[in-house]
């Protein structure tokens, strides 16, 4: 037999020693421990498990052969008041960083060598928990070599929502790293809209304390682009924790969600809904570890599938030993408007407690005859009565957003989205 | 208004002639009512005239105002003035009632080329309209039809007709569903909208509906035929009677 050929791929660099040795002692020693875990574990293959449904060599080589192309989502939730940090080409110009009330802004870049005893706690710490049981090591490499990201340490109810607003422009490669520290009882909302970059590998660790409330919303757009994202949330007793994408554009997409109820009584949910035409795959992996009694967690994905398009979720909820009471919902649909379409999907759940309530589902449809006729008999023509439909299907995520005026610019924008098309 | 010459249907799938060559012409301004056993063909007829797929016409036409109607989409078919109230209104989650009303109403008109309605007269339209059917605010700002009683349904496909303003209106079995005080309501909505350019089809199984919204003439429909028209006498006969004798008439 033939020894395997040893093809050699470029791939992305997994340490960048001019970084580590000016960064301050906070950052230091979480990149240099995360270089070594993304090391340890290496990068990712087409052959692990976790990367069954989606091939990771878009993420894994060094080259972006890529052009970020025009933000659809340009203006939107504009009419807001909004505290608006702006990420040109992944970077921040931290002399236009504002400020708020109740609430302190870094960019990484500038804070990189401050000693902030705050954000040492959080960065790479929660990517770094979240690396069981299953490896994910571009979040490490990311912790390792990000340059830049916005730093947040909130202290009360912030007022209006921190909108992140990405551009970018030409091959651009992003390495974002954000930090959000929500002190108890303290409250804040975070838009992300855009793309960083041609391609981007961002990280958001979210530290929320006891009675803490965290919402998350973001609309990731653009064409031929390629994005792997990853939530690290660690969520106390009594907090809320929530996060909505909506995903209309973009070749590649890998959202990962890997959250901690460590606290009683709290409660988190993950939503996501899609658009997806022709050269598009998207995927939703995300896993909720309930470690604390009493807590609820939701996860609601919808994928609208047209021309070819590849939608892949796999969710798992791990219940453990003494998470009594936990309440699990899973519910993860495709809409495939023509045979061309696939969804793939990996529901799973692991409980080792005895007094839950779990609840998971998974569905693939076209679109309703006897509901399109309805609306076609109204007047409604087809194309139309589609849209509508389609809007039908992607509600039930969409109401996954607490927040009901932005929840409207979600829906406004989606009607807008596919009118253009 | 509407005019239907020896239509003969089958379902597209499987080889079953539903329609055998029914006739019917409507005046403009009167109420037809069609009566008849289950299976006859009522609800087939009132697919086949609206656009539904599923159906194969083998042989004959359908004429609104003198133009076939049986190669238009749906959608035309509405444009040009034809509404089915349905059996079943479909929910719709996750749609605003309003926002549905308001892409209908502008959808037809645009299909028309006539200028479509501002937010602002919509409103004061379907404002007045929704409170002659007893249809709250809240009623008009939920999803279509969903988590709607079977009464609240029927009065909100009279409501969609009383925003489109048809000129030929199918009820297809608008009564199922309604208590006494539903019926009622349903019928004062569609009784409010006859007019003189405008001609209801009343399909029902019972003739309690027309105490409440009077034909001008009944047709007795069975196994894909009309097979006796008359006046609103012939339906009280079928109260007393059923279908039996008339069967027997033809066979």
């Amino acid at each position: 037999m033939a020894a395997p050929s040893q093809q050699k791929v470029n791939t992305r660099a997994l340490c960048d020693a001019p970084l580590i040795e000016s960064s301050g002692v906070w950052s230091k020693e979480a990149r240099m421990m995360a270089s070594a875990r993304a090391q340890a574990s290496g990068l990712p293959q087409r052959r692990d498990e976790y990367w069954k449904y989606t091939r990771p060599d878009a993420f894994v080589h060094a080259d972006v052969t890529l052009q970020a192309s025009q933000r659809s989502s340009l203006g939107l939730f504009d009419q807001r008041a909004t505290i608006s940090v702006a990420f040109e080409d992944g970077q921040i110009q931290a002399a236009t960083l504002p400020s708020a009330a109740h609430c302190t802004l870094e960019s990484l870049s500038s804070a990189s060598g401050l000693d902030l005893h705050w954000a040492r706690d959080i960065y790479g710490h929660l990517e770094a928990a979240g690396q069981k049981p299953v490896q994910r090591s571009l979040a490490a490499v990311n912790t390792a070599v990000a340059r830049e990201g916005l730093l947040v340490n909130v202290t009360g109810a912030v007022a209006a929502p921190i909108h992140i607003q990405a551009t970018s422009s030409g091959q651009s490669d992003s390495t974002i790293h954000h930090v959000i520290k929500v002190a108890p009882g303290a409250e804040v909302t975070v838009i992300e809209t855009g793309q960083y970059g041609a391609r981007s590998n961002i990280v958001l660790e979210v530290d929320v304390a006891d009675g803490g409330r965290f919402q998350h919303i973001r609309v990731q757009d653009g064409n031929e682009r390629h994005m792997l994202t990853h939530i690290f949330g660690k969520i106390g007793a009594e907090a809320v924790f929530k996060t909505f994408t909506l995903t209309a554009g973009g070749q590649l997409t890998r959202n990962e969600c890997v959250l901690q109820l460590l606290g009683d009584d709290a409660s988190v949910s993950v939503a996501g809904a899609c658009l997806g035409d022709g050269d598009f795959h998207h995927d939703d992996t995300v896993f909720i570890t309930h470690d604390a009694v009493n807590c609820e967690s939701r996860q609601v994905f919808k994928k609208v599938l047209r021309n070819g398009a590849v939608g892949v979720f796999q969710g798992k909820i791990l219940v453990k030993a003494g998470a009594q009471k936990t309440d699990g919902y899973q519910i993860s649909q495709s809409l495939l408007l023509d045979d061309d379409s696939q969804f793939l999907a990996k529901p799973e759940l692991e409980i080792y407690a005895d007094d839950v309530a779990c609840s998971h589902g998974s569905t693939s449809g076209a679109i309703d005859m006897q509901a399109l006729f309805y609306l076609r008999s109204r007047g409604v023509p087809e194309a139309k009565a589609i849209d509508l439909l389609t809007l039908s299907f992607v509600a039930e995520a969409i109401e996954e957003i607490e927040d009901s005026d932005l929840a409207q610019d979600i829906l406004d924008h989606l009607t807008n989205t596919m009118s253009a098309q | 208004m509407l005019n239907i010459k020896n239509l003969h249907v089958k379902l597209e799938e499987e080889d079953k002639q539903i329609l055998k060559g029914v006739n019917l012409s409507l005046e403009p301004g009167k109420v037809h009512a069609i009566m008849g056993p289950n299976g006859s063909g009522k609800s087939t007829l009132s697919y086949v005239l609206s656009g539904k797929g599923g159906y194969e016409v083998t042989e004959g036409a359908a004429q609104l105002e003198g133009v076939d109607i049986l190669d238009m989409e749906a959608e035309e078919r509405a444009a040009a003035g034809l509404f089915l109230a349905f059996q079943y209104p479909v929910e719709i989650p996750g749609v605003g009632n309003m926002t549905f009303l308001r892409t209908a109403v502008n959808a037809q008109r645009k299909l028309r080329s006539e200028e479509e309605m501002s937010a602002g007269e919509f409103l004061k339209v379907v404002r007045a309209k929704a409170k002659d059917l007893k249809i709250d605010a809240e009623m008009l700002k939920r999803s279509v039809n969903v988590g709607f009683s079977g009464g609240e349904k029927k009065r909100n496909e009279i409501l969609q007709m009383a925003m489109l303003e048809p000129k030929m209106c199918i009820l297809d079995e608008t009564d199922s569903g309604l208590d006494v005080d539903a019926m009622k309501l349903v019928s004062q909505g569609v009784n409010a909208l006859r007019d003189e350019n405008r001609t209801f089809l009343v399909i029902t199984h019972y003739q309690r509906l027309l105490d409440h919204i009077k034909p001008d003439v009944v047709h007795i429909m069975a196994n894909g035929r009309i097979i006796k028209t008359g006046g609103p006498e012939l339906a009280l006969e079928v109260e007393q009677n059923g279908y039996a004798d008339l069967l027997e008439e033809i066979a």
